[in-house]
């Protein structure tokens, strides 16, 4: 546990994904992914499909590429991390401690991300024989591994493979047996460039595919051969060699992916296919952006992914050891990824580059499928229909904020804790967000019952029992006893009785039950046969703490008995009884240790605001070992055990609910009872009520108040969270053949199961879709009516797209014309057109098609944040760049508010032209803050990206220039101007100004 | 005595410029004294782009701006390198002296 620099949230993003054996548990494979200066270790269960944290760890540092390596006949892979450090570290992940443990650490250079400092590119040898860091410039690093005489790992000092005024695009280990570990890197050389003034060697500058060679005889690294490539290629795949392949690599280039590799091999082109089925212009420029690999003894194949989301699987026809041809063949599309990782369980796990991160299980290998096959045969780009998931299903996902554009907290939605609003996601994958600090939970089952139930209980029937076996429910004046079969049903004939509320119950010695009710006890036997204790004459039952072998109960007036199960497992009752001055409120004891006969500590809440620990021990039986006096009356008392990491005795954790709605937790000493480390943590206005469940197999509490909240312990840490749920009365833990681990649950007149989801997590979030990627957002006088400016570079708006796909149609419409004659050509040319006709590809999923460069498409929307639905949307001209949002009500127009939405006019990116033009949006709310409608348009000479109202007029950053603008009928009238910016006001620039 | 010390100082200033040297060399855009305006500003650019690339909350921010994906960005970043600021300026004959 670090003490600084917590974050209540972590990254959510994730930078690099690697898999391997990392716990080198056989047939298992995990992932380990940089979430920024987090390394985390993620475990698919393969049963349910569901992806979980193991491990996380925070680095403190900038965590830039990651890789897996294994040595020659060893199960487990270790993880070699490149980060800002200027360090080389190998880590190792230890499953029985669950933590990532430093096996090296090698410093080569300076801390940070750096021109030639290494640590951008990271390529290891496929046997683990040798490991690249490399510089995006000049230098690269290479380490040798081996293992020494006890199996251990060994490094050696780092060999050079630098070179001079080269600019690394990408570097791989390639697979080529056990000969001499070679890696390929993608590099240009600019030495020639700086040289020339005419400008012609960087014209002709070309990418230049080299292969250094480790020679593991002479120890160190040789340039061993190197080719210009006619097209630059960002990303390599290594194939894989030795007895499993051909060796070799792909390299990706813009629009081709080429086949290379050492020797008599020709080069295998294959254009990468287009979508045929999009309204994309055919010259837009393909990417391939991550790949993954599959390789089992029979089969190895390639997912390659565009930049559109378009996964391709890549295979290879070999003759020998020579690749005669290449094949791509559509799969499915997926969200864009920064790393994608096939797992030997059939998982495909995509890390997305923005939003959330998906894992699919792989159904089919589309194999049999007909999709069109694209090999070398062809020279042009060849087409296919995008589709929906055919190979692939979803299984699971992770939440991802990234990239996060605009937070704010407020309680908009009239809850009584605030939310969190957030506006994330990029183009057709955007979202908004709403935040609640809470636990998911999932509903399993709600049934009604008859009256409103206070108290749930759930019992076994034997102690060897797996399953529940009854649920007990009381009432004000009865309980209920229902079975837990396939159905819940009541039972009669329980042994328990009915006409009487029950203050506790519970399995006691092996196979018997006990009820407590105001009346006195009910001892129920395996047999049916029942013992009964009755109070004294005007006396009753008040509160119980029962375990196993142990009861004890307190009576109206402040007196305590107590029971023990004798040898015969009949209740003995302890001869003296204790007498307290006040009332007893509550009560708790807690399990019985192994090996032990009984629990030695009561602890009893007091009127009198106090928490008193008594012992239970034979020989100082009902004496007081500890006091701890509260700020209110004690409501609740749970003792919950935290087993101990360590292996030493569970600690005792005394959990004291208050009627002020305040819990506090302290620490029961195992000897001496004295209480310690207590903190306090206010809940809700109820009083708070404990119950004891079990989260991930150990004791967890959720205590009732105006909220209900859980306490867990999860990855070595106790977690409060409030349950993102309604308010509950009472719980019970519940398992069943149909529920590995819930809880049962009362509240109002309703019976529930339920279990927890995504444990750990802090935030459970409502996820709206928008259209573009959001740029600001405003509440609409504290509602949770928001307006949502969006806007997207090379987007096309609903118009332009309308307008392309009429020219489509029409271009199809003409082929058709011009194919009279041809009935083939003819039929294909029909198809077309009603292709174009019929397009409509889901953006959430395909994204969203890119238009030229230069152009824009935004729109405004009014969205409702508890539900979701837009109210409003106005989408602006092509070209306008909506960039802010503000609402503003004028001096001169008291009864009304107006939205100003700043924009930015044709703005070109790349290159930045400084003569650009801007303009504000002026639109009125209407009276019902249902909609708005457009007023007027103001062009000015700048763009404009901060909007802000000021005493009755707007203040708006134009450029360098910060004005003052009233209203006007035909635009916005400029009152005052300041001219003496350096440069051009942002959002932040202009809340420093208040 | 005295020309012992202008031996001494012209051993160091040897040194100096040797270590000068060996540091340009080891150390990709060490500035020496015949740096000229566009050398200095090419080796800005180049390690603005390489931070760019190297940070990937940085490189995350091009890719949102310009609406491309982070790979497209850092290619971009990579190719910015070779050449960001123009062919460099012609030579003098004074730059030989």
């Amino acid at each position: 546990m670090h003490l600084y620099h917590l974050s209540l949230q972590p990254p959510s993003n994730i930078v690099c994904a690697v898999h391997g054996s990392f716990a080198g548990i056989s047939k298992q494979q995990e992932v380990v992914v940089a979430r920024g200066s987090i390394l985390q270790l993620l475990v698919c269960d393969s049963r349910s499909g569901k992806i979980n944290v193991k491990c996380s760890h925070d680095v403190f540092g900038i965590i830039r590429s990651l890789a897996a390596f294994k040595l020659t006949g060893g199960s487990k892979d270790y993880i070699v991390v490149g980060s800002d450090s200027g360090r080389f570290v190998i880590l190792e992940y230890i499953p029985n401690k669950n933590c990532f443990e430093r096996v090296h650490q090698e410093t080569y250079g300076k801390t940070g991300c750096r021109r030639i400092v290494p640590g951008q590119y990271l390529a290891t040898d496929p046997k683990g024989r040798a490991v690249l860091i490399g510089a995006v410039e000049r230098q690269k690093l290479v380490y040798i591994m081996n293992r020494d005489s006890e199996a251990n790992l060994t490094i050696s000092s780092p060999l050079e493979a630098h070179r001079n005024f080269s600019v690394c695009y990408d570097v791989i280990g390639m697979d080529v047996g056990f000969e001499n570990p070679t890696f390929a890197c993608l590099e240009v050389e600019y030495e020639e460039v700086d040289q020339d003034p005419t400008g012609e060697a960087a014209r002709n500058v070309e990418q230049c595919l080299t292969f250094y060679e480790l020679d593991l005889g002479l120890n160190h690294v040789v340039r061993k051969y190197s080719e210009p490539l006619p097209e630059r290629g960002n990303h390599l795949i290594p194939v894989p060699g030795g007895n499993d392949g051909p060796s070799g690599v792909i390299v990706c280039c813009q629009n081709v992916i080429v086949y290379k590799n050492l020797g008599e091999q020709q080069d295998i082109r294959v254009p990468l296919p287009r979508r045929r089925n999009d309204i994309e212009y055919e010259d837009t420029p393909l990417l391939v952006i991550a790949s993954a690999a599959h390789k089992t003894k029979s089969i190895y194949f390639f997912l390659i992914q565009l930049e559109n989301g378009d996964l391709f699987k890549v295979t290879l026809d070999t003759e020998g050891d020579i690749v005669t041809d290449m094949h791509l063949k559509y799969f499915d599309t997926v969200p864009p990824a920064n790393a994608m990782c096939i797992l030997k369980t059939g998982f495909l796990f995509v890390a997305a580059e923005f939003g959330n991160h998906q894992l699919y299980q792989i159904a089919r290998l589309g194999t049999d499928d007909a999709e069109p096959d694209f090999s070398s045969r062809s020279t042009k780009a060849g087409l296919y229909n995008v589709r929906d998931l055919m190979n692939l299903v979803m299984v699971d996902t992770m939440d991802s904020l990234d990239p996060l554009i605009q937070t704010q907290v407020a309680d908009w939605a009239n809850e009584d804790a605030p939310q969190i609003y957030a506006i994330c996601g990029r183009g057709g994958r955007s979202t908004l967000r709403v935040l609640r600090n809470g636990l998911e939970i999932a509903e399993m089952a709600v049934s009604e019952l008859p009256g409103n139930p206070v108290a749930v209980w759930t019992v076994r029937r034997t102690v060897d029992d797996q399953y529940h076996s009854y649920i007990i429910v009381s009432f004000a004046n009865a309980t209920l006893v229902l079975a837990i079969q396939d159905s819940i049903e009541e039972v009669p004939d329980s042994g328990f009785l009915g006409t009487a509320p029950t203050i506790g119950c519970g399995l006691i010695g092996d196979d018997s039950l006990l009820q407590v009710y105001p009346g006195g006890l009910r001892h129920i036997k395996s047999d049916r046969r029942i013992n009964e204790w009755k109070t004294p004459a005007r006396r009753y039952i008040v509160n119980c703490a029962i375990n196993r072998r142990q009861v004890v109960i307190a009576l109206s007036g402040g007196v305590i008995v107590y029971f023990e199960l004798d040898l015969t497992n009949q209740l003995r009752e302890f001869s003296d009884h204790h007498a307290f001055e006040s009332d007893i409120l509550c009560m708790s004891i807690s399990e019985i240790p192994e090996g032990e006969l009984r629990s030695r500590f009561l602890t009893v809440g007091l009127a009198d605001n106090t928490v008193r620990v008594i012992s239970l021990d034979p020989t100082d039986c009902l004496q007081r070992l500890g006091v701890q006096s509260v700020q209110g009356d004690p409501s609740s008392l749970l003792i919950i055990e935290t087993p101990d990491d360590t292996g030493a005795a569970p600690v005792l954790h005394m959990n004291i609910g208050l009627s002020n709605g305040c819990l506090i937790r302290t620490t029961i000493d195992q000897v001496t009872g004295d209480l310690a480390d207590t903190r306090t943590r206010y809940l809700g206005t109820k009083p708070v009520s404990l119950y004891k469940v079990t989260v991930e197999g150990k004791d967890a509490v959720i205590a009732t108040s105006s909220r209900s909240w859980v306490l867990y312990n999860y990855q070595n840490r106790f977690h409060l969270t409030p349950l993102s749920y309604m308010p509950l009365e009472s719980a019970a833990p519940f398992v069943s053949p149909q529920c590995a681990e819930g809880i049962v649950a009362v509240g109002k007149s309703t019976l529930r199961i339920l279990a927890f989801e995504k444990l750990g997590a802090v935030f459970n979030q409502t996820t709206h879709r928008l259209k573009f990627t959001p740029r600001k957002f405003v509440s609409l006088f504290g509602t949770d009516n928001l307006i949502v400016v969006e806007a997207d570079h090379a987007a096309f708006t609903e118009k332009a797209k309308a307008d392309r796909k009429a020219a489509l149609v029409e271009g199809a419409e003409a082929a058709v014309q011009a194919a009279r004659h041809d009935v083939n050509q003819q039929y294909n040319a029909q198809e077309l057109r009603e292709l174009y006709r019929n397009l409509d590809n889901d953006e959430s999923q395909h994204g969203l098609p890119k238009n030229r460069n230069g152009t824009w498409a935004s729109s405004i929307r009014l969205i409702n944040a508890t539900r979701g639905n837009t109210l409003c949307h106005y989408e602006l001209p092509e070209g306008e760049a909506a960039m802010c949002v503000e609402l503003v009500q004028f001096r001169s127009q008291p009864d009304s508010v107006f939205v100003l939405v700043g924009c930015a006019s044709n703005l070109q990116l790349v290159p930045h032209h400084n003569p650009q033009a801007g303009c504000v949006y002026t639109f009125l709310v209407s009276k019902a803050v249902q909609g708005f409608e457009f007023i007027h348009r103001t062009v000015l000479d700048s763009p404009v990206y901060s909007i802000h109202a000021f005493k009755g007029v707007a203040l708006i950053g134009v450029g360098r220039m910060l004005r003052l603008y009233d209203f006007g009928k035909k635009r916005l009238l400029m009152k005052c101007e300041n001219k003496s910016l350096s440069s051009s006001l942002i959002p932040e620039d202009m809340e420093h100004l208040f | 005595m005295s020309s012992s010390t202008e031996k001494a100082a012209n051993t160091e200033r040897f040194h100096v410029l040797a270590q000068l040297e060996h540091l340009q060399s080891r150390y990709t855009g060490c500035g020496h004294a015949d740096t000229n305006r566009w050398d200095w500003l090419t080796n800005q650019h180049r390690d603005t782009s390489a931070s760019i690339v190297g940070h990937p909350d940085h490189l995350s921010y091009m890719a949102v701006a310009n609406n491309y994906s982070r790979e497209r960005a850092r290619v971009e970043q990579l190719d910015k390198m070779i050449q960001p600021c123009g062919a460099p300026p012609k030579r003098t004959p004074l730059d030989d002296l």
